[in-house]
């Protein structure tokens, strides 16, 4: 859990000091006494890990997308990803770094307006130089770490209105929705010790509730507010070409690496005990996924295999910190098989039209992953964070972080949706979504064929 | 002159192609098309969203033969493109009024 390592680093604090003493077994090779000094194994894996995540958003979350949408809207999904990519870099300059990870005016175990949102004495990255520290690695590289993880989650709730937005009411929604949803939810989570989840003990490693349960929740809410693509669900809209969703998803996997291993924010046990159990939950939710699909539909499909290890790598990513490889390999399983439901029977029962299940896969692996990460942690259930004494006491602790995001996510969102659809207009016409987003919003064509 | 249209399943068409080869055949057109029968179409599962395709993926062979050779070459056809499952497809015959070899100029029989 980043906040706790913030804490033994250069803000320490009493904060949870019991979790902190299982992380330290962890992360014990990097704690120095006094003032931590840069460390450069620590610094080139973070760099490293930096543009893995990157890499998630464009081209691998943009692919996996773009491949599942119809080919006349392929280019528009490509576009949402790489203009949120460059929208949130330069928001993340402007205040988003400063509302997220300042510490100023935080007391811990003290809950204030700065348990929530950041203060915005570091707008502009004030006051960061080439020797600024974020514990052993520089704080450039922090910064930039973080960035990612800004980009990725709005990026993530485009699967939701895929087909039908309007470029600019993308670009107005994401950028209130970094702000208002995204930002206040890291500095909750991650910001150190006097935050309000992490003053909670919510175990969350690298981001189940600040980016999936988050991004998944606004997805639901977003293509409710929305409505259906026209002709759904009796017109067909299947993929038009699964080729780049797999490579796409494959991307993803890879990615996810960064995402993980690099939430330790150092080169040590921690990160590689993280990259281990992110491959064995990935490949138990594929197998799952394919599994009961092979069981009920009679057929495994290309399609399903790839979802199922999505759902794996979400739900693993609030464990990834703290579970073993036995506790990751049953939370693989169990995401896989719950993910298959959601996505394939539960959406149809409730008439939805969540096009690529941001909410079927994102946001209920996440709080599968996010609640189950608490027992998980559990020394007793193979994790190890000797600060979890009782699988189930950490169960509720979790649930209060999980229950909060949502509806976090859900009334902010709703909010923000609303207001972009009242002012600018959320949906394109009948015959820009007839003709395709391709050609009406950008007028070019995806396949000149 | 007959005129026949065959439509069969396309990993049959080598197949197809040897057996009129034996009857005596000199030349065919062949095209990828799509259609149905009583076969139907088939159904397509995206995450649980079963789409119908009504259309499948055929070929059709066209060639021109003699009155004496119809016999043969529809039997050659039938046999060759036969698994006896459906959606095997279908041999239509039609009267060829007029064959023109446009290099030669030769008319009907002699175009063949």
């Amino acid at each position: 859990m980043r906040s706790e390592k913030r804490g033994t680093g250069r803000v320490r604090g009493p904060v949870r000091v019991a979790l902190l003493h299982g992380l330290l077994a962890l992360a014990a090779p990097v704690q120095a006494q006094g003032a931590p000094t840069l460390n450069g194994g620590d610094t080139a894996w973070m760099l490293t890990a930096t543009m893995l995540v990157l890499l998630m958003t464009i081209p691998g979350l943009a692919l996996f997308y773009g491949g599942m949408v119809r080919a006349k809207n392929l280019l528009s999904v490509l576009m949402q990803c790489f203009a949120i990519t460059a929208l949130v870099s330069v928001l993340w300059l402007l205040y988003g770094y400063s509302l997220a990870f300042s510490t100023a005016g935080m007391q811990a175990g003290a809950v204030n307006l700065h348990s929530i949102v950041g203060a915005l004495d570091r707008a502009l990255l004030a006051g960061l130089k080439p020797d600024s520290l974020y514990n052993t690695v520089p704080e450039s590289v922090f910064v930039m770490f973080q960035l990612t993880f800004a980009i990725i989650t709005p990026a993530l709730i485009v699967g939701a209105f895929a087909e039908r937005m309007k470029f600019s009411a993308l670009l107005w929604f994401s950028g209130l929705w970094l702000t208002v949803v995204y930002l206040p939810m890291a500095h909750m989570v991650w910001s150190g010790p006097g935050s309000l989840l992490g003053d909670l003990g919510v175990l969350d490693f690298a981001g189940g509730t600040v980016v999936h349960i988050n991004a998944g929740i606004a997805g639901l809410v977003a293509c409710l507010v929305i409505g259906k693509r026209r002709g759904y669900p009796a017109t067909p809209m299947p993929p038009h070409n699964l080729g780049y969703t797999v490579v796409g998803g494959s991307l993803l996997w890879l990615g996810w690496f960064g995402f993980n291993a690099g939430s330790a924010v150092a080169a040590n046990g921690s990160a590689g005990m993280a990259m281990l159990v992110t491959q064995i939950a990935t490949a138990g939710a594929a197998l799952g996924w394919m599994a009961v699909e092979w069981a009920l539909h009679g057929r495994p499909s290309v399609l399903g295999i790839v979802s199922g290890a999505v759902a794996g790598l979400v739900a693993v990513t609030p464990a990834a910190g703290t579970a073993g490889p036995g506790g990751a390999l049953l939370l693989g399983i169990a995401a896989g098989v719950a993910c298959f439901f959601t996505a394939t029977r539960l959406k149809r029962r409730l008439g939805y039209d969540d096009s690529l299940d941001v909410f079927g896969v994102h946001a209920v692996a996440g709080i599968l992953g996010g609640l189950l990460t608490g027992p998980l942690a559990s020394p007793a259930l193979g994790g190890f964070d000797a600060a979890v004494a009782s699988p189930l006491a950490q169960l509720w602790v979790q649930a209060k972080g999980v229950g909060f995001t949502i509806a976090w996510s859900a009334v902010l969102s709703l909010v923000l949706l609303k207001l972009v659809d009242w002012t600018v207009g959320l949906r394109v016409s009948e015959e820009q979504e007839q003709v395709g987003l391709d050609l009406s919003l950008h007028e070019e064509r995806g396949y000149n064929l | 002159m007959k005129w026949i249209t065959a439509v069969i399943k396309p990993f049959k068409l080598d197949e197809v192609r040897e057996a009129l080869a034996e009857a005596g055949v000199q030349g065919m057109t062949v095209t990828e098309v799509k259609g149905f029968g009583r076969q139907h179409g088939h159904t397509e599962l995206y995450r649980g969203a079963e789409y119908v395709v009504d259309f499948l993926p055929k070929l059709k062979i066209e060639l021109a033969v003699t009155d004496e050779q119809v016999e043969q070459a529809v039997e050659a056809i039938g046999n060759a493109a036969r698994t006896g499952k459906v959606g095997d497809g279908k041999i239509f015959v039609a009267a060829l009024e007029q064959v023109v070899r446009i290099r030669t100029q030769e008319v009907d029989a002699d175009a063949l």
